[in-house]
């Protein structure tokens, strides 16, 4: 495969594509279609054969468009009306729609699209999401894909792709923030040998979606950003970790393999070449420890996924003892749009230190609930009232949360901090994958640290005695503190055993596991000790009178 | 005396034994498949039963205390047969503070069910899912394959009255 033939391939399909007036997306990924958009897109293709507008109309199922609140979500452009987006479609307003494309007059619910929620993203993860048909490459194609991989391939060295990289400032989208440049020159630098490029979508938080919409919306993707980094670090074979709990993900990403494989963009010597790449998927079984590294390498091997001291780090010894790059799919995602459109321009994107995009997955207390792609350095504030449009039913802002069960909470007075690596690190949480989840007054902090550290107790693979034993005692005195019962020298056994845990634990499960506690603590250390004290928690006992009167 | 080294004898002449192997086989029969091979029975099958744990271990040769170990490890495999129908309940982030705990509070109640458990006469089981990734629709609940979001206790009861006819 050449430039002219991936141009040919674009060609022709923009061709086909541009012969229908009218173009109806359907939101199929994973949020739209848990409200029933397949059904929608199914009475949308009946009701253009019945009206014999075959010709003129493309029903299409595409990925995400990230207002997942207002699913199912249907996109309509026509050549004379522009694009116009559709929310809560059911397949019974299928005609309503059909019959809209000339006259242009719909009785159903607009979505108007001049929103903050729309306009203060920037998409370049996302950016064929929600256009594009994540089953056919030849959609991909035509939005520029495969073109990074066979310029990077036929012109370029692999030190020029990781000088790119560097250059970028690109960090590892997984939440730790490693330049991923410098992880490539490491297995790079590792000489000519047996190695692999796993992609982690072992995506774990409770709350948090932005990979599974990647791969279900844009698959080919994520597989052209391994593939370049496959030829840079010098490895012939991947795989991709996903969730067994994903199967539209891997559904899609089957696909994608095989229509690359079929047009020779993956499989021996591609683009006439030397280089091969054959990737392959890998099915996690419910293990958040698996999205460590390590622990994910020992699940791939087929063993029970416990991590292993670090280093050495799996960059020299990971898979079968072999070197081993590991990112995350969103860092793979940003991979080709890199090498397309040159450092220089991913690198004014962003605050200094910080990059390009994130992707978060938004939602709990918010009017905008969905999937965003800000730029780096924008605030918080920002993105939970101007993006996120506030606080539904006139209720409080509490706290936001990121980074999941590694991550911290983060109170109103620091909304007005930028969202970048150092700055939620500083004020206490982290970056994280992407789980953002917003908490109003009805929520009791220390039942959220109570439902974090639920969570990290039976997620603890058990190996190292710190994670396994000091989850359980800190969820226990959780309870206690929770249910009235305890007092102040309970209080200060968790602050010790926070310290405790966090110092000495194997791995980062462990090492993070205290944080949403250290954090509630730190700014709202008022409720734990209502709860000491046996005072009334105002925000407990509210939820609780709620509850009852329901 | 000769040793029979070739592929283990199918536990029965059950067709579904024959994907698993196929499985297997793909993978070369090398102890790095046994998480692949765990997910075809339970896709096959339903679940692990100690027949099928047995299976694994010898197609793979890999110790059986392996495969136990890996079978018991990940949340996704269970080693006790689902009920008839089933219901999962979300407890993300999102579902968490938008009311799921309310939800299980209610299945408990009203069928004695715990997640994890299914009711004595193998008509329903409880389940709960890290996250479904349909946070905009928290609470979410799966039944069977349905999903229902923004869901209160007593339309998911109902739902389920409705649905499973207990």
């Amino acid at each position: 495969m050449t430039i002219e033939e991936l141009d040919k391939i674009a060609e022709t399909e923009r061709t086909a594509q541009s012969k229908y007036q009218h173009h109806v997306c359907v939101c199929i990924a994973a949020g739209c279609l848990s409200s029933g958009a397949d059904h929608v897109r199914d009475a949308l293709k009946r009701e253009v054969a019945e009206s014999g507008m075959q010709n003129e109309v493309l029903v299409k199922g595409v990925g995400c468009m990230g207002l997942c609140s207002a699913g199912p979500l249907v996109s309509m452009e026509t050549d004379a009306a522009g694009s116009t987006l559709f929310a809560n479609v059911t397949p019974e307003d299928a005609p309503e729609v059909i019959r809209g494309l000339d006259t242009g007059s719909h009785g159903l619910k607009h979505c108007p699209t001049d929103v903050p929620f729309f306009e203060r993203q920037k998409k370049i993860v996302l950016e064929n999401s929600g256009r594009i048909d994540p089953e056919r490459i030849e959609d991909y194609i035509a939005a520029d894909g495969y073109r990074a991989l066979v310029t990077a391939i036929t012109e370029m060295t692999p030190q020029d792709v990781i000088d790119q990289l560097l250059r970028s400032g690109l960090r590892g989208r997984g939440g730790a923030g490693y330049p991923t440049g410098l992880k490539w020159s490491t297995v790079a630098k590792t000489g000519e040998q047996e190695k692999y490029v796993i992609c982690n979508a072992d995506e774990g938080d409770p709350g948090a979606f932005m990979d599974r919409a990647v791969l279900e919306s844009d698959p080919h993707r994520v597989l052209e950003g391994m593939a370049i980094a496959a030829y840079a670090v010098g490895a012939q074979k991947g795989f991709i970790y996903v969730r067994a709990e994903y199967p539209l993900a891997v559904k899609h990403l089957k696909t994608a393999i095989k229509q690359a494989e079929r047009l020779g963009l993956l499989g021996n010597n591609i683009s006439g070449t030397r280089f091969s790449f054959h990737a392959d998927i890998r099915l996690g079984a419910g293990a958040f420890v698996c999205g460590e590294e390590t622990a994910l390498i020992a699940s791939i091997e087929g063993k029970r996924g416990t991590p292993r001291p670090r280093p050495p780090y799996p960059a020299e010894e990971g898979l079968w003892g072999c070197p081993t790059l590991i990112n995350n799919v969103e860092t793979f995602a940003n991979v080709a749009p890199i090498i397309r459109n040159g450092a220089g321009w991913f690198a004014a994107i962003g605050t200094e230190k910080s990059k390009g995009t994130k992707v978060f997955a938004l939602a709990g207390r918010v009017e905008n609930t969905g999937l965003i792609e800000v730029p780096m350095g924008i605030t918080l504030r920002d993105i939970i009232y101007d993006i996120g449009g506030g606080i539904p039913e006139g209720k409080q802002y509490k706290a936001v949360q990121t980074g999941g069960p590694s991550g911290g909470c983060i109170p109103a007075p620091h909304l007005d901090s930028p969202v970048d690596y150092e700055s939620l690190a500083r004020i206490g949480s982290i970056m994280g994958s992407g789980g953002m989840i917003v908490m109003d007054e009805t929520s009791c902090m220390v039942d959220v640290a109570k439902y974090f550290m639920e969570f990290c107790m039976s997620e603890s693979c058990g190996k190292c005695v710190p994670c396994r034993a000091g989850t359980q005692q800190m969820h226990a005195l959780l309870e206690k503190i929770a249910a009235g019962q305890a007092n102040a020298s309970d209080l200060a056994l968790l602050e010790e055993l926070c310290e405790l845990v966090k110092s000495t634990s194997l791995c980062g499960l462990g090492q993070s596991a205290p944080n949403p506690i250290v954090t509630t603590l730190k700014y709202f250390r008022k409720e734990y000790e209502d709860h000491i004290a046996g005072a009334d928690c105002p925000t407990c006992h509210t939820a609780a009178r709620e509850e009852a009167t329901r | 005396m000769q040793t029979y080294l070739g592929p283990p004898q199918l536990p029965s002449d059950d067709k579904r034994w024959k994907i698993v192997e196929a499985t297997a086989r793909r993978h070369g029969r090398e102890p790095h498949a046994l998480i692949e091979t765990l997910h075809t029975v339970q896709e096959t099958f339903g679940y692990l039963d100690e027949a099928a744990l047995r299976f694994v271990a010898a197609t793979l040769r890999t110790p059986l205390s392996r495969v136990y170990g890996a079978a018991t490890f990940y949340h996704f495999f269970t080693l006790k047969p689902k009920g008839k129908h089933t219901c999962v309940v979300c407890t993300g982030t999102a579902c968490y503070i938008k009311g799921a705990p309310a939800l299980l509070a209610a299945l408990e109640k009203r069928h004695g069910v715990k997640p994890g458990e299914t009711t004595p006469d193998g008509e329903l089981s409880v389940l709960t899912a890290r996250c479904l990734g349909s946070c905009g629709l928290a609470p979410a609940v799966v039944m069977d394959s349905a999903v229902m979001g923004k869901i209160g206790p007593e339309e998911m009861l109902a739902r389920l009255e409705k649905g499973i006819r207990l």
